[in-house]
């Protein structure tokens, strides 16, 4: 049997999930991303930042993504950290229309994008109106 | 994952809200529509109790800041008890300390609506 080749660049660990476009299932997302990032040397409050990052990319998926039943998520792990993908077939809404911001008056509504972008050390957005939307963020472990 | 919610009415015409659980996207129409029923009665001092609630999403923060407004209109305010340093960190880095009062017992709550 041929034995997997070892490569410094590989990551460790690849764990997907999907999931229903419907509120009562994002927090099976955040809890199982919760669970891989606990795999990691990643903090209490780290991993905290991680599953409302998910959570909150999950709830724009199913507020903003018409026509997608289903939510994917990826995790990909490395030693150092973290990368989540969440991704919707759906017809999106681009993020700087969501209005990513800091409150400074009572407002409702646009404060999701800007947690993401406040708790993840990377985000992108890739953004299809005909493919959907694809959230790419890492989190690094603090050292 | 649910949300308890239990209201009280104190001295005055005050009313605490106390949360249990975790305020996501699946669970906020409930405290929404507690927070709403007291607004409807014409109820705009409102203290809610946030020592038990273990996570918030966006869609939380929404439902309090959406209370707030309404009180504001009638010139009430709604106060918050918070103990969690992870919730805490959220109100602080969304800029929502400024706006809400949040205070680590329900006493000084209770005292800062007066």
């Amino acid at each position: 049997m041929n034995q997997p080749v070892a490569h410094p660049n590989r990551s460790l660990g690849i764990v997907e999930l999907r999931i229903p476009s419907k509120a009562e299932w994002v927090a099976v997302a955040r809890l199982a991303v919760a669970a891989v990032a606990n795999r990691l040397n990643f903090s209490i409050e780290d991993i905290e930042d991680v599953k409302l990052a998910v959570a909150e990319a999950c709830t724009n998926c199913i507020q903003h993504a018409h026509g997608s039943d289903q939510i994917e998520i990826l995790c990909e792990t490395e030693p150092e950290a973290l990368t989540v993908r969440v991704r919707d077939y759906g017809h999106g809404t681009r993020p700087e229309t969501i209005q990513s911001r800091r409150v400074d008056e009572p407002r409702v509504g646009g404060l999701g994008v800007f947690l993401i972008r406040s708790l993840m050390d990377t985000v992108e957005y890739d953004v299809h109106p005909e493919r959907g939307t694809n959230l790419v963020m890492t989190k690094k472990v603090s050292i | 994952m649910d949300i308890k919610v239990n209201v009280r009415e104190t001295q005055g015409d005050t009313y605490v809200v106390d949360l249990n659980g975790e305020i996501d996207v699946y669970t906020s129409p409930k405290v929404k529509d507690a927070i709403g029923d007291l607004i409807d009665k014409g109820h705009y001092n409102l203290v809610i109790n946030l020592e038990k609630v273990r996570y918030i999403d966006s869609t939380g923060l929404g439902v309090l800041i959406g209370g707030l407004k309404r009180v504001r209109e009638h010139g009430g305010t709604v106060n918050l008890v918070c103990t969690n340093p992870q919730i805490k960190k959220i109100f602080d880095i969304t800029g929502l300390v400024k706006i809400f009062g949040i205070y680590d017992d329900e006493d000084a709550a209770m005292k800062a609506l007066v």
